[in-house]
């Protein structure tokens, strides 16, 4: 399957992604080829079988609604690159006028 | 533009109503869902994202889905599952919000509200599904970083999403007004819109009166209080209807309203729009709702505003006003009907509770239901003022105030130590009457000639020197009578 870098380029920016001209040549060949294992697959007739989503039969599997505290302030931003005592900081989201 | 200009167009508006829903714990983790706390602190490794962690639902985020489902007129659907919606921002920790997609939980219902000649029109519901509210971003705070406060991170929501039917501003105020008495009849959300937890989007188009062609349609975010969504609506009809008399393209944007400047602008162009590559949420089971359980739920119903408004109309007799206005809000409709457990005077209790009552608990900033150790005396003033005892004013004014002031004190008692008994002595009456007529020769000639308007004069100069003591409707009447023996 053919592609264009435009799609490259709409596919990383979905992701949030930076890609380098250089990275974008490799890029595009890596997503034709998966494209086209792909196109491979929907060669089956696949008409009255139901989609796979769940990997296991369970259903209804549901909580009562009581509260349980498992984590402090400081546990839940131990992890973020950025933050100050109580915040997750990020960058900039929107300029302020 | 002219008003004849706007009257050759539709206004066509659809409204996404998203409601917090009131339970312990967030919709899929057990980390407190309430309002406040600091920063961070309702938080769970769930609901900060840490990979690896799964999501669980809340069985009260289903029943209480299922319940305005049943309170829309909706189909509940049995088979649900949840969806992932992919979008990046920070304060939606997981990179994607945990939504309904292609099977809501409830569809095609309606909702009915009351126009403006007081018929009646049904609103049709689309669908109302569950997920997730994001967190909370702040970017004012700190000059080089945005701060994020993940508490409302994974609060349940209900999006209950109507068809295209509303028709005008009035319209889209009074179904957003009746979704909001649903949800506090039922108990699952505050309906607080200040504080975000009931929020409304409004999407919008014109179309040409008579074509079935629809414009492109806009879509306000955030709309805060009913009264910006009505002015929200009114600024983009002016706006579209202007572009389409002028030849130009609407074009399919998201919008922000401004409620300072009251002007909407554009926040996302068609072009930018999210790409939100929905699909199933592989973490969460699906959910079968048992015929059983949904059946238990619709019995638990408590009594809607609608049917209360109809048990009014027949069992009390009040209008369809004063009905209203007491099932507008379900506290007061069961202050009300606790009332009348003492009263025969429906009406009148119903204008007490509307009025002077809901007044002092608005004064005192809390509800009616500080005035439920008093309901037996509020009776006794009800019934003194029904048989004419005591003036209505004299009442409100003196007495309701004097019983709030001292606990346990007999409204007889009181009635008298305030000399408020409504003197029947037909003598002193005549001669408070007989003073403020002779005050005035040249009043009771002006009235000979055909000028009723000088009777409110003399009524109020008597109430007056009575100081409220006397009934209106015997002071009227001993008034005319000398009037008319004068002439």
């Amino acid at each position: 399957m053919k592609l264009d870098y435009q799609t490259i380029e709409r596919m990383a920016h979905l992701a949030r992604l930076e890609v380098s001209e250089v990275e974008k040549v490799s890029l595009l060949k890596d997503m034709e080829n998966i494209l086209s294992f792909m196109e491979k697959l929907n060669e089956l007739d696949t008409s009255g079988v139901e989609p796979l989503i769940y990997l296991n039969d369970e259903v209804n599997v549901l909580r009562d609604d009581v509260e349980k505290n498992d984590i402090c302030p400081a546990e839940a931003l131990k992890n973020a690159p950025l933050h100050d005592d109580v915040y997750f900081k990020v960058a900039k989201v929107i300029e302020r006028n | 533009m002219t008003e004849k200009v706007l009257a050759k167009y539709d206004l066509v508006i659809g409204l996404e109503i998203h409601a917090q829903l009131l339970t312990k714990t967030k919709i899929f983790s057990s980390d407190s869902a309430s309002f406040g706390g600091d920063p961070n602190d309702h938080t769970s490794i769930i609901s900060v994202g840490l990979p690896g962690t799964l999501p669980k639902v809340n069985e009260k985020v289903v029943a209480y889905a299922v319940k305005m489902g049943w309170a829309t007129n909706c189909t509940i659907n049995k088979h649900n599952r949840f969806d992932r919606k992919n979008y990046f921002y920070a304060d939606l920790p997981k990179g994607y919000q945990i939504t309904q997609d292609e099977l809501p939980i409830c569809q095609k219902g309606f909702i009915t509200i009351q126009v403006k000649d007081n018929s009646e029109k049904n609103i049709r519901i689309n669908r109302i599904h569950m997920e997730e509210d994001a967190g909370k971003s702040m970017h004012d705070r700190d000059d080089k970083y945005s701060l994020i406060d993940l508490n409302r991170a994974g609060v349940p929501l209900i999006e209950i999403v109507s068809e295209p039917d509303l028709r005008s501003a009035e319209e889209a105020a009074a179904y957003v007004t009746e979704v909001r008495k649903l949800v506090r009849y039922l108990d699952i959300c505050d309906g607080n819109m200040e504080e975000g937890s009931l929020r409304c989007d409004a999407n919008i188009s014109v179309k040409l009166k008579g074509t079935d062609e629809y414009g492109a349609r806009c879509e306000v975010k955030n709309l805060n209080s009913i009264r910006n969504l009505q002015r929200a609506v009114n600024y983009e009809f002016k706006r579209q209807v202007k572009l389409v008399e002028k030849g130009e393209r609407i074009e399919q944007n998201t919008l922000n309203f401004n409620a300072s400047t009251g002007v909407t602008t554009v926040l996302r162009s068609k072009e930018m729009a999210n790409d939100y590559r929905y699909f199933p949420e592989p973490d969460l089971p699906p959910l079968d709702l048992a015929e059983e359980w949904i059946q238990k739920l619709k019995a638990e119903l408590p009594e809607l505003p609608e049917q209360r408004v109809k048990r009014y109309l027949k069992d009390f007799e009040l209008s369809h006003y004063n009905a209203s206005l007491l099932t507008a809000d379900r506290g007061v409709a069961d202050f009300f009907e606790e009332l009348v457990l003492y009263t025969p005077y429906y009406k009148s209790a119903a204008n007490w509770v509307t009025g002077p009552l809901q007044s002092y608990a608005n004064e005192k900033g809390k509800d009616l239901s500080i005035l439920r150790s008093s309901l037996k005396p509020i009776s006794d003033i009800i019934k003194l003022v029904e048989e004419l005892k005591i003036n209505y004013t004299a009442a409100v004014q003196q007495l309701f105030p004097a019983l709030m002031a001292k606990e346990n004190q007999s409204i007889p008692q009181l009635v008298h130590d305030l000399n408020l008994f409504i003197d029947t002595d037909d003598d002193e009456l005549t001669g408070f009457i007989d003073e403020v007529v002779s005050r005035y020769p040249e009043k009771v000639m002006e009235y000979h000639k055909g000028k009723k308007g000088v009777l409110g004069l003399f009524m109020g100069d008597i109430m007056k020197i009575s100081k409220g003591k006397i009934d209106p409707k015997s002071a009227n009447k001993l008034l005319l009578e000398k009037l008319k023996s004068l002439k």
